[in-house]
């Protein structure tokens, strides 16, 4: 006999974004009409896929010498941890990153937003996480770009970063958005969130010791994911 | 509870994520060669249109075929760990909306308070127009423990419950599932807050 695993806690409201918004047009046909069915966690969902033994692949972290030349746009290191609610890093896990180039361009087929590719950037990166949570990347900031949601609409800076955490509960794809970026006022992704203290979360902070002199600008962003609802019992 | 940092909000992985995620290695989980009973699962994410959707893309979760994770608070001892298992996989969706995996069948695993539950796979999904990940589960149409899985016992709606059961197909080698997921409307999937 095995004892109940401890839960995750489940997020306050309005902390996390709900599934039909509709000033995100897309939502509409994709947001399930029912109400998901509420499921105390069992040890499928409090276990996940585990990477601190690098079967993903190798660290690509430096999105700046992935070709022959260099891609073009303000370099910028993003660091950050990994922790849970708690403050308590989370080690060894599996973060994957994308992005647009400078012009608001992505590398991928889909997009055939009129600004050019930039054939010294991809911009995808991973790397597994620190002892400490820790992780870093050294990219360009990317470009905002228009999308088709409302007439003249268009997206803020952003970098999508996905972790996984201890569990398939804390499983978390989000965007990493930069301070003063007058379009986060205008962006309903980024709005869908209705705690204003949590969407504050998404976005980096600028700090001068990140940036390092002649060569980039730092910006600071943990990933915070769900904590435990009650402490682990002490199985000592 | 004041001193708890507040969860990073989900954001949607948008159109573009196969720039990040895509690793059409990871459809296939027996690479290695683990135990167990090797299946395929094959379906379609149909969106509230009865549309295919183009840009999701599917994380699967699952027990070896003895019942037991790959992690290390599964600490199930009477059962092995398989070396050659990581349960882990990940499949995008094509034009036409269909996936497909190859895996193990998963053997069953505990739930609370000492019930079992019927072997099943966990899932989430992600895609454009879904601001937070869905959650799901696979399990086995032709499988007897599930008239005793308490998730599955817990649906009263019949229609529901079937949702999340993966129909084995006549003549295939391997054996061949077909799981489709509804996000909306007629038929719609049963998904799970977690």
């Amino acid at each position: 006999m095995t004892s109940d695993p401890v839960p995750f806690a489940r997020p306050r409201p309005g902390t996390q974004p709900p599934y039909r918004y509709p000033d995100y047009q897309s939502t509409a046909k994709r947001a399930p009409k029912r109400a998901p069915i509420r499921l105390e966690h069992t040890l499928s969902e409090v276990t996940g896929p585990t990477f601190a033994d690098r079967w993903a692949g190798p660290d690509a972290t430096d999105l700046t010498t992935q070709h022959k030349g260099a891609p073009l746009g303000e370099r910028i290191i993003v660091e950050g941890r990994v922790l849970d609610e708690d403050g308590r890093p989370v080690a060894g896990t599996l973060i994957e990153l994308w992005q647009c180039n400078a012009a608001g361009r992505y590398h991928h087929p889909v997009d055939q937003h009129d600004a050019p590719l930039d054939p010294n950037f991809t911009g995808a990166g991973q790397m597994v996480s620190g002892a400490d949570g820790g992780y870093r990347f050294l990219t360009i900031k990317p470009g905002a770009y228009p999308w088709r949601n409302t007439p003249n609409a268009w997206r803020p800076a952003h970098i999508h970063l996905g972790v996984f955490g201890p569990g398939f509960a804390t499983r978390l794809v989000t965007q990493m958005y930069f301070p003063g970026d007058p379009l986060l006022a205008y962006d309903p992704i980024f709005q869908s969130t209705a705690d204003a203290a949590a969407r504050e979360r998404l976005i980096s902070r600028y700090d001068p010791d990140l940036s390092e002199a002649e060569w980039a600008l730092g910006y600071r962003f943990d990933l915070v994911l769900r904590g435990r609802a009650a402490t682990p019992a002490d199985p000592g | 509870m004041a001193d708890k940092l507040i969860p990073t909000p989900s954001q949607t992985v948008g159109p573009f994520f196969h720039l990040g995620m895509a690793r059409p290695e990871w459809a296939d989980l027996t690479a290695l060669h683990p135990a167990g009973e090797k299946i395929q699962i094959e379906g379609r994410v149909i969106d509230g249109d009865g549309a295919a959707v183009p840009d999701a893309i599917i994380e699967v979760w699952q027990a070896n075929a003895a019942g037991r994770y790959n992690h290390p608070e599964d600490r199930q001892e009477d059962k092995p760990i398989d070396p050659h298992f990581r349960g882990f996989g990940r499949v995008a969706t094509d034009a036409e909306g269909r996936w497909r995996v190859v895996t193990i069948k998963p053997g069953p695993v505990p739930g609370r308070g000492n019930t079992l539950q019927a072997p099943h796979i966990n899932v989430v999904l992600f895609a454009r127009g879904l601001l937070i990940h869905l959650h799901t589960r696979i399990y086995f149409a032709d499988e007897p423990a599930n008239t005793t899985d308490p998730l599955l016992a817990s649906i009263e709606d019949e229609a529901a419950r079937r949702s999340l059961l993966a129909r084995r197909a006549a003549d295939a080698d391997p054996a061949l599932y077909q799981f489709d997921i509804v996000l909306q409307g007629e038929g719609e999937t049963a998904f799970l807050d977690i």
